[in-house]
């Protein structure tokens, strides 16, 4: 039994497999991590055991490797990320007074997951949306020209589209 | 609507010259080759090109060919029309690819002060199809490389051409190409650095989901000069659509014979593949990025050797940005030539910038180089909104700097940039008004770097930090004397020492900021001011002579810092007060302000 939920474990064995036959098949780490957490949202203690295993590569290089890049989250994120933009763009046409109104909202701190483990705020560098800043992405869609109060809103809509489905 | 439309020009000196017998043969043809239903013909007046005539026009792609002849005829409807390939004998030579761009936008004016080369087919062409790509020359430099040129002559047009990378370094890419050309090897890699990291900056993504086929051009044409067969992208994961576009272009390009193996018949193979970063800025630098693509942490490495010797696995590798390989086609195709007479002396060709910040017109564009700071802000951008007055310019993103307003005029290249105390960088273009207070943008910028260092070298590591710690008092009103100079000392010292070009240009915003906007640091330090009324804890919030004194304000005070009996004008006492806000947000007289 490996974590909570091991559907994917197969799924992802056998994109190792296939990357393990190229050359340089150790490079393809960071790939192979890409798509644990595009299964799982986060990267999982006992899948990295598993890859170790599977690529050869110490646990410890994995992890060295994974707490280096922002992308890969350690722990479980909420059902919806909320990434505030807080580029140049967006800071200076104040993301910051926004990212304290949605903090305030739903009480919770950046990198942190609601109680009921819908909403986790996450700060995002730049997501090239800079025409329409100040922005706020959930699932890889944005949301642009932003006030306090509209990004509250956008959070509700989601709330309630969580209730209702 | 049929799918391409010839004009033929039927003014005096084309019918001299007999265009409309050309026209009933081109009749003929078209139901000869059973192209009716596909080509539409139209008659219009006189050009004005009367010495090139016959002249006619093939849309969609505006190719005007000029002296045409009865058996050119059959030639332009078998080529052009049946097999999509415009030919270039035929064409009238001033027909270089940007200016198809000129020809549907020009006068428009946020585009006409533009020149798109690297974007020249960005919202002209559907990204997704492939034929719209080769409709416009697209792979035409590809097919003229491997029919007529060796690699060295490849290399040589590109450094005639004084293309300099484009990702922010300026480093003459025709002697990037040489050296890597030069090492013998059997296996070598060509990257694209699109890894676009800098906060305010969308050059990369907009040019890759614009027109993704440019991109994978310049990289076989560039695998061809240098003697490689491998190349990979490697993008920021954070582009989904841009990541996507580029997948299907690699499947097209593969299905129609331009990637792979035997490429166009010509026995020359080459491969791309796409590899995702994930998040680190430090990896837009070109060691650390190719650690990433050999799955370790991203963290430089020192050179030499430099990657065009030992790069990736050890091999020798080309790296180039985006935006420089989108300019390879047409360096190949209009020539090397014709693309030194656009921009200044050292300066060739054309910069993209993503336009943003406190400014009308907010997006991409792409000028000349030695274009000046004034003409992009207030002609293309359309000048800042509100009335408001323009404060700083920061170009670069965090290695970058903030150019005051005395620097509208100076003309964009690479030297003038770095005269002034910025850079050119990979083309973050931010325009602050006097909202913004300068001391804040430098600690936003060091917050970033010193997030994003890897902490290998302690200049970098250690200095970027202590800059920050030191900016973070100064804003929270703690600032002592002497702190200017310690900023200085400690730039100065990281620029210096740092191994990699993220460590040495992490100062760069916090020492322009120092240059040109010392007064506003000072201010900070003595005065306890902020004068951009950003630094919460230097504001005080003052009740003016408009209170009625209804009281409103006392009762949301959430520390009971505001004291005045009814009916009478109300005060706060700023020891008390935690600059909230809450009072001027209530008070419905306006009687509240901020100084």
């Amino acid at each position: 039994m490996i974590t909570e939920d091991n559907t994917f474990i197969d799924e992802i064995k056998n994109f190792i497999a296939t990357k393990m036959t190229l050359p340089n098949p150790e490079s393809n780490l960071i790939a192979v991590l890409h798509k644990v957490q595009q299964l799982y949202c986060y990267l999982p203690k006992d899948v990295i055991d598993m890859i170790a295993i599977e690529m050869n590569i110490p646990a410890a290089h994995i992890w060295g490797v994974a707490t280096f890049y922002h992308y890969f989250n350690l722990k479980k994120p909420g059902k919806y990320i909320i990434a505030i933009c807080l580029g140049t763009a967006c800071y200076v046409k104040g993301s910051n007074k926004i990212l304290e109104a949605i903090k305030e909202h739903l009480k919770i701190d950046v990198g942190q997951v609601t109680e009921d483990g819908i909403f986790s705020i996450q700060p995002a560098r730049c997501v090239g949306a800079c025409g329409q800043a100040p922005v706020l992405m959930i699932d890889e869609k944005i949301y642009g020209e932003l006030t306090p109060d509209k990004a509250i809103e956008i959070i509700e809509k989601y709330r309630n589209k969580n209730n209702n489905d | 609507m049929k799918e391409h439309v010839i004009t033929i020009c039927n003014g005096t000196a084309c019918i001299n010259k007999d265009v409309r017998g050309l026209q009933n043969i081109l009749e003929e043809q078209l139901v000869k080759l059973d192209l009716q239903d596909k080509v539409k013909i139209n008659v219009s007046g006189c050009l004005g090109m009367c010495d090139k005539g016959p002249v006619m026009i093939v849309y969609p792609g505006y190719t005007i060919y000029g002296g045409v002849t009865e058996k050119d005829i059959t030639e332009i409807l078998q080529e052009h029309i049946i097999n999509k390939r415009p030919i270039s004998r035929l064409a009238i030579q001033e027909d270089n690819l940007f200016n198809r761009f000129f020809r549907i936008f020009g006068d428009t004016k946020f585009f006409g002060r533009q020149m798109r080369i690297a974007l020249r087919n960005c919202g002209i062409i559907d990204p997704e199809n492939i034929d719209d790509y080769i409709a416009l020359r697209g792979y035409e430099a590809l097919a003229k490389i491997l029919t007529d040129m060796t690699a060295q002559d490849v290399i040589d047009e590109v450094k005639k051409s004084g293309l300099r990378g484009r990702g922010g370094g300026g480093f003459p890419t025709g002697t990037k190409w040489q050296f890597t050309a030069d090492q013998i090897n059997d296996q070598k890699y060509v990257i694209c650095n699109a890894d676009e990291g800098d906060p305010g900056a969308f050059m990369d993504r907009s040019a890759i989901e614009g027109d993704p086929h440019t991109i994978l051009e310049g990289m076989i044409i560039g695998g061809y000069a240098i003697g490689a067969n491998k190349g990979i992208i490697y993008i920021r994961a954070e582009y989904p659509l841009a990541i996507k576009r580029l997948e299907k272009a690699l499947a097209d390009a593969e299905a129609h014979c331009l990637l792979g193996k035997n490429i166009l018949g010509s026995n020359f193979d080459f491969d791309i593949e796409i590899r995702l970063g994930a998040g680190a800025f430090v990896c837009g630098e070109e060691t650390a990025l190719i650690r990433s693509i050999e799955g370790r942490r991203g963290m430089p490495k020192p050179r030499p050797p430099y990657p065009s010797v030992s790069g990736l696995f050890g091999f020798p590798t080309l790296i180039n940005n985006v935006e420089t390989w989108a300019n390879v086609p047409v360096v190949i195709l209009d020539g090397g030539s014709w693309f030194s007479t656009v921009g200044t002396e050292k300066s060739k060709g054309t910069k993209v910038f993503a336009l943003a910040g406190m400014v009308n017109n907010t997006g991409l564009i792409e000028v000349p180089m030695g274009t000046t700071l004034r003409e992009i802000i207030y002609d293309i951008g359309g000048g800042l909104p509100n009335g408001k007055q323009l404060k700083a310019i920061q170009t670069g993103g965090p290695s970058g700097g903030c150019l005051p307003a005395e620097y509208l005029d100076t003309p964009i290249d690479y030297e003038s940039l770095a005269k002034a105390g910025s850079i050119m960088g990979s083309g973050g273009m931010i325009v602050m008004n006097e909202d913004v207070c300068m001391v804040d943008v430098a600690r936003f910028f060091i917050e970033f770097t010193q997030s994003e260092s890897c902490g290998k070298c302690t200049p970098c590591r250690e200095g970027t930090k202590r800059m920050y710690e030191i900016l973070t008092r100064i804003i929270e009103g703690k600032g002592m004397p002497g702190d200017i100079e310690k900023l200085e000392r400690l730039g100065s010292m990281t620029q210096k020492a740092s191994l990699c070009g993220l460590g040495q240009s992490a100062p760069n915003p916090v020492l322009s900021t120092i240059k040109n906007f010392r007064e506003e640091y000072e201010e900070h330090i003595n005065e306890k001011k902020c004068r951009a009324g950003v630094c919460k804890a230097l504001l005080n919030y003052v009740i003016t002579e408009k209170c009625i004194g209804c009281g409103a304000c006392k009762r949301v005070c959430p520390v009971d810092a505001i004291d005045g009996n009814k009916k009478q004008m109300h005060h706060i006492d700023n020891d008390k007060c935690i600059r909230c806000g809450m009072c001027m947000n209530t008070c419905k007289f306006g009687a509240i302000i901020k100084s």
